[in-house]
C-alpha cells in the first residue's frame, strides 16, 4: 500500500467555524434544557410570559441540541473526515462551505425565534413552518453536493466506512425531512403566511411523524455519530478499527432495520396492530447491529486499554460507545408492547432518550471536539487534559443523576397510573403522580446543571487551547510520540 | 404475466428478498478471500496525516 502524503491542502477554515458553532449551540441547548427541567420542578419559572412557557421553550431545547449542536457537529466532523479519508480538499471549497455554514446558523436563529413567538407545525422535531423547511432543503442539498463531490474527487480508491455512515445520514435525512414536512401553506388560499397544514391527517400523520421521528434518531443521531466513532476512535487510539468486515455488516444491518422501527412510538393507538408488531419486531432485531457496532468500537481499544486511564479524550469516546450499547439495549426492550404499556408517556422515555443523547451523542461529540480543536488550530495538545478529565466526571455524574431519577420517576409514574384499588377504581389521581415525581424532577435538573457546567469547562479549555496556552501539568498525553 | 409474478409471488415475500440480499452482503464481507483486502481498509484514517512519517 503506497502511503499517500501528497494530498492537497484540506479546507479547514469551514470545519473550524462549525466546531465553534457546535460548541456555542451545545451550551445554549444544554442551558435551555436545564431551564425547562427546572420549570417542570418549579412551574413559577414559566415567568408568566407566553414566550417562556415550557411548550415554547421545549422545541427550542430539542432543536438546539439535536439540530444546532448535533447538526454543527455532523457538519464539522463529516466535512473534516471526508476530506482526510478521501485525500481530497472540500468540493466547492470554502466558498460553498461558508454558504452552508452561514445559512445554517441563520436558519437556527430564525427557527428558534418562530418557536418562541408561538409558531409551530406541530410535528415533533420538525416544528419549523413550511418556508423554513424549504430553506433547510436548499442548505441540505448544498451539503450533499459538498460531501458527495469530495468523495467523487477522492484519491483514495476505497470509501472509508465512516463516510458510508455520513452519506447514509445525509440521504436519509433528506428523505425524512421531505416526507414529514409535506404541507400546504395556508397562504396559497389567502391564509396566514406562518401557517400550513400537513397533507396527512389522523393516524397517517402520526405514522409519518414517527417514521420521521425515529429515523431522525436512527440516521441523524446514530448513523451520523457512528461515522464519528469509526474515524475518531481509531485516530485517538492510533490503531485501526477492530474489524473492518464487521463494520460493513454493521452498516448494512443498521440500514436494513432502522427504517422500520418507527411504529413502536404508536403502540396501543389507532395504528393497525400488524404495523405495531412490525415496528416492535424490527426494533428488537436492532439489538444485533447496535451491539455489533458497540463491540467494534470498544474492541478497537484492545491492547491499548491503558489509554482509558491516561487519556481523558479516549475516555469520552469509549464511554460514549458504552452508553450507546446501554441505550440501544434499553430501547428495543422498551419497544416490546408489554414493557411499552408501562413505559409509554412516562419519564422513563425521557430518561432513555437522554442516556442516548447525553451519554452517546454528546460524549462522542465531546471526544471528537477535543480531538479536533488542537488539530485544527495547530496545537500539539489541548490546553489541559486534566480539565478534560474534570469535564468527563462532572458530566458523567450529571448523566447518572439524570437517568436514574427518570427511571425511578417514570416507572413510579407508570405504576401509579395503572394501580387499582380493591373496588376497581383508579387508586391515584393524576395530580398525585405529579406530586410524587417532584423530588426526581429536582434531581434531574441538578444532573442537567452538572452537564452544563462540564460543557463550560470544555469551552474554557478550548478558549485557552486556541489562544495557544499550555497548562503546567505532569500528565503527558499518551498520544504524543506513540508508536 | 409479469405483473402477476411481481404482485403475487415477489411482493408478498419482500422480507425474504431483503433478507437474502443482506445475507449476501454478510457472505461477501466475511468471505475469506476478501479478508486481507477489507481489513487493510481499516488503515485509511491512520494514513491521512501530512505531519506523520508513515
Amino acid at each position: 500500500m503506497s502511503s499517500n502524503t501528497e494530498a492537497t491542502p484540506y479546507c479547514e477554515d469551514v470545519v473550524k467555524k462549525f466546531v465553534l458553532a457546535a460548541t456555542f449551540w451545545g451550551v445554549v441547548g444544554f442551558l435551555a434544557g436545564d431551564f425547562i427541567a427546572w420549570q417542570l420542578a418549579f412551574p413559577v419559572l414559566n415567568l408568566d410570559l407566553e414566550w417562556t412557557t415550557f411548550g415554547r421553550l421545549r422545541p427550542v431545547h430539542t432543536s438546539a441540541v439535536i439540530f444546532a449542536f448535533g447538526g454543527n457537529i455532523l457538519f464539522s466532523t463529516s466535512l473534516y473526515v471526508v476530506q482526510r479519508t478521501s485525500r481530497a480538499s472540500l468540493f466547492g471549497g470554502s466558498g460553498l462551505g461558508n454558504v452552508i455554514f452561514w445559512n445554517f446558523q441563520a436558519l437556527i436563529v430564525v427557527a428558534a425565534l418562530t418557536y418562541v413567538l408561538g409558531f409551530s407545525q406541530g410535528q415533533e422535531y420538525a416544528e419549523p413552518e413550511w418556508w423554513i423547511d424549504l430553506w433547510l432543503t436548499v442548505i441540505w442539498v448544498l451539503y450533499l453536493i459538498a460531501f458527495a463531490g469530495t468523495i467523487m474527487k477522492r484519491k483514495e480508491p476505497h470509501i472509508y466506512v465512516a463516510n458510508w455512515f455520513f452519506f447514509s445520514m445525509i440521504l436519509t435525512v433528506a428523505m425524512l425531512h421531505l416526507g414529514n414536512n409535506l404541507a400546504v401553506p395556508a397562504a396559497l388560499f389567502g391564509g396566514d403566511f406562518m401557517k400550513s397544514y400537513n397533507i396527512f391527517g389522523g393516524v397517517q400523520n402520526a405514522m409519518t411523524q414517527w417514521w420521521y421521528g425515529h429515523n431522525a434518531v436512527g440516521f441523524f443521531l446514530t448513523a451520523g455519530f457512528l461515522g464519528i466513532m469509526y474515524y475518531f476512535v481509531p485516530k485517538r487510539a492510533e490503531r485501526p478499527v477492530y474489524s473492518y468486515r464487521l463494520s460493513i455488516v454493521h452498516f448494512w444491518a443498521l440500514i436494513f432495520l432502522y427504517i422500520w422501527a418507527g411504529p413502536h412510538h404508536l403502540h396501543y393507538t389507532a395504528l393497525p396492530d400488524w404495523a405495531q408488531t412490525l415496528g416492535m419486531t424490527f426494533s428488537i432485531m436492532l439489538w444485533m447491529p447496535s451491539w455489533g457496532g458497540m463491540i467494534n468500537g470498544l474492541m478497537t481499544l484492545s491492547g491499548a486499554w491503558d489509554k482509558l486511564r491516561t487519556d481523558p479524550v479516549m475516555r469520552f469516546l469509549v464511554s460514549s460507545v458504552a452508553f450507546y450499547g446501554m441505550s440501544t439495549f434499553e430501547g428495543p426492550m422498551m419497544s416490546i408492547k408489554a414493557v411499552n404499556s408501562l413505559s409509554h408517556y412516562t419519564d422513563w422515555t425521557v430518561g432513555h432518550v437522554h442516556s442516548g443523547a447525553l451519554g452517546w451523542v454528546a460524549f462522542v461529540s465531546f471526544g471528537a471536539l477535543y480531538y479536533l480543536v488542537p488539530k485544527l488550530w495547530g496545537r500539539k495538545e489541548l490546553y489541559s487534559l486534566k480539565l478534560v478529565g474534570v469535564h468527563f466526571w462532572v458530566a458523567t455524574v450529571g448523566i447518572v443523576l439524570y437517568i436514574t431519577a427518570m427511571w425511578i420517576s417514570g416507572i413510579m409514574q407508570g405504576l401509579m397510573w395503572r394501580a387499582y384499588d380493591n373496588l376497581g377504581f383508579l387508586q391515584y389521581s393524576f395530580i398525585e403522580t405529579v406530586e410524587a415525581m417532584h423530588p426526581y424532577y429536582v434531581i434531574r435538573a441538578m444532573g442537567g446543571l452538572l452537564f452544563v457546567l462540564g460543557a463550560l469547562v470544555m469551552v474554557y479549555n478550548f478558549y485557552k487551547t486556541i489562544k495557544g496556552d499550555v497548562a503546567d501539568e505532569v500528565m503527558q498525553p499518551s498520544t504524543a510520540g506513540a508508536r | 404475466m409479469l405483473e402477476t409474478l411481481v404482485n403475487e409471488v415477489l411482493r408478498p415475500l419482500w422480507g425474504l428478498w431483503l433478507m437474502v440480499l443482506f445475507l449476501g452482503i454478510v457472505f461477501w464481507a466475511y468471505r475469506p478471500k476478501n479478508k486481507d483486502r477489507f481489513e487493510s481498509y481499516g488503515d485509511i484514517p491512520l494514513r491521512d496525516d501530512e505531519d506523520k512519517e508513515r
